[in-house]
């Protein structure tokens, strides 16, 4: 089978990739060198340290009242008021309403701009047509263009005096979703990969009769998983730690939630914490597991091709 | 016989139909919504914005042509250099100095005798994973005034406590802190998958002729990695140029607007005192110099691939 054979490729490229990992610098060795690794070590711990602590801080916080998070000295234990965090949240800032539109949102917004962005990167790696190159360089210059630009218009057009159908768009979904849809990146990643599947496969398609959009859905993407994967996760990311856009069209989700959390007058130390936690677990959780799709998503626009 | 792999298809009919699509028309139907889209969300909202730059609201709200006023209200206007001084200033002094420590992690971590590799990679990269609007609150809390954990600390071990939010100097620190940990890990990871695409042997044999380690980080491994370098600069500039979220809730803005960033100027600008033509010039503005900065850097660079 194709996918399987694909597979079996990949696991060997993979094997000689870590081949050539294992071959880093290539020193002296002797006491000088135990003595470099040791202070090597101790850097990286400290390092760990400094990298994890806060994460480990605010999950215990989450477990705190607000008087406690700022007790002398501090109380880094765990406490027992988690749930109660968690009540006040949703009695003061809806935390559940906005933990549901959190993730609605990025949800609807992987789905659209991953089948978006699969559908246009298999066009630009796969056919020659009039202007793809233009079109795609076009695409690709906006990556250098500030998203501040495009605040402004972008805002009117979600009121009802600024786009042509009436329509006031400002807190609902679709003002939060429209804007990024058609992703630059996620059509860069898409056409990279795309690029490695190999066009005989494609022409024998054409030759036994398939329609191009039956090709794309069952012999290109079925391959594309890992890539899919990933841009899935990055496009989940992006969106459910998004901030500015859903303040600036006035949906709340978990990030404005816990903006309005620390922008009230009397703050809740505990609560926000709480807030905090609820946000970072999800997107943790899922990185323990998938950590090769996260890393490879970040990765990717590193790669030139 | 030969098993056609594409053959596949014809068993596996599908359970619904497809629309059958002809190779001609096939690429113009894929990239329609991403272009719909684009046009609507991009492209429209690019060239509005330039419009609206040349344009103000007069007494009755509506928006008259007022020629290039605004762009020479921005060069004489002293809050906008403020907050570019501050995007600056993140920009010389942090971005240096976070890709060095990812550049250092990075190959620390590429050596082949450290132990705990894939472990400490994973929590390098943590940060990165982590919302901006949840780091800012956590290093808002961390580093309270009175009972912060972060001055805790500093009195303990006998030194003063720090005014993070009331020390203009202190704030702009607290704000680079708060970048460093989050983006470094992230530039680290990407570095070292520059790091291992580069083979071993070339690493033996500058041994092999006595090279030290030093001497083969800055003849192989510097230029080697030279793009990569490039692509995170670039990548940090830009980024830093767009900073809002910390700006906005860990310092809001700091004291005397010590941290207040371009970003968030055009925030204010925009959806604070709903000033949209001139919002929408400072955003102009940005554009300007993040296109001046990307050039310059390519050149320094040196796009060796092309």
């Amino acid at each position: 089978m194709l996918g399987q054979s694909q597979t079996r490729t990949k696991t060997k490229s993979l094997n000689r990739q870590t081949h050539v990992e294992a071959a880093g610098y290539v020193g002296e060795r002797g006491a000088g060198q135990v003595i470099t690794r040791s202070l090597m070590y101790v850097v990286l711990v400290i390092g760990a340290v400094v990298s994890l602590f806060p994460f480990y801080y605010m999950f215990s916080a989450a477990t705190h009242t607000s008087s406690e998070v700022l007790a002398l000295p501090p109380n880094l234990l765990p406490s027992t008021h988690i749930f109660d965090n968690i009540n006040k949240l949703i009695k003061d800032v809806h935390f559940d309403e906005a933990a549901r539109n959190s993730l609605v949102i990025a949800i609807m917004f992987t789905a659209i701009t991953v089948t978006i962005s699969s559908l246009a990167g298999y066009a630009f790696a796969k056919f020659r047509f009039k202007g793809s190159g233009l079109i795609f360089s076009i695409f690709l210059a906006t990556l250098m263009i500030p998203a501040q630009v495009t605040y402004v218009p972008l805002f009117k057009l979600m009121t009802a005096e600024g786009n042509p159908f009436g329509i006031n768009l400002l807190g609902s979904y679709w003002a939060v979703l429209l804007p990024g849809l058609a992703s630059p990146f996620g059509i860069f990643l898409m056409r990279q990969s795309m690029k490695n599947f190999p066009d005989d496969l494609l022409e024998a398609g054409r030759i036994d009769g398939a329609g191009e959009f039956e090709m794309f859905w069952r012999l290109v993407l079925p391959v594309m998983r890992p890539s899919l994967a990933a841009l899935a996760i990055f496009m989940f990311m992006t969106q459910w730690n998004s901030f500015f856009w859903p303040l600036v069209v006035q949906v709340q989700t978990i990030p404005t939630a816990i903006g309005a959390l620390s922008g009230s007058s009397i703050i809740d130390y505990g609560g926000i914490m709480t807030g905090t936690s609820l946000s970072v677990l999800p997107i943790l959780v899922v990185f323990l597991f998938l950590q090769r799709e996260f890393i490879s998503g970040a990765l990717a626009g590193s790669v030139k091709g | 016989m030969q098993s056609n792999p594409a053959s596949s298809l014809e068993k596996s009919k599908p359970g619904f139909t497809l629309p059958r699509l002809s190779r001609k028309w096939a690429p113009y139907i894929f990239i329609a919504p991403a272009v719909i889209l684009f046009l609507l969300f991009m492209v429209y909202p690019i060239i509005y914005s330039f419009l609206l730059s040349l344009q103000k609201q007069n007494e009755d709200g509506d928006l008259v042509w007022n020629g290039i006023a605004n762009y020479q209200r921005l060069l004489g206007d002293a809050k906008f250099f403020q907050a570019l001084g501050n995007t600056v200033l993140i920009l010389v002094i942090q971005v240096p100095i976070q890709l060095t420590l990812a550049m250092i992690l990075a190959v620390w971590l590429n050596s082949k005798y450290l132990r705990g590799r894939g472990f400490f990679r994973a929590v390098y990269f943590l940060p990165a994973i982590t919302a901006l609007a949840a780091v800012s609150v956590i290093f808002r809390i961390l580093f309270q005034e009175n009972s912060g954990f972060i001055n805790y600390l500093l009195t303990t071990i006998g030194l003063p406590r720090i005014n993070w939010f009331r020390d203009p100097f202190a704030n702009q620190l607290l704000l680079l802190l708060a970048i460093t940990w989050r983006w470094t890990g992230y530039n680290m990871v990407i570095y070292l998958s520059g790091l291992q695409s580069i083979p071993g042997d070339l690493y033996e044999a500058a041994a092999v002729d006595g090279a030290s380690r030093t001497a083969q980080f800055f003849r192989i491994t510097f230029p080697l990695m030279q793009p990569v370098i490039l692509f995170t600069t670039i990548f940090s500039t830009i980024g830093t140029l767009q900073i809002f979220d910390e700006s906005y809730l860990l310092t809001q803005g700091g004291p005397n607007d010590a941290t207040l960033t371009v970003g968030f100027y055009l925030y204010r600008t925009a959806f604070r005192q709903a000033n949209f033509p001139y919002a929408s010039t400072i955003a102009y503005g940005l554009l300007v110099l993040i296109v001046i900065l990307s050039v310059i850097q390519f050149r320094f660079g040196g796009d060796r691939e092309d």
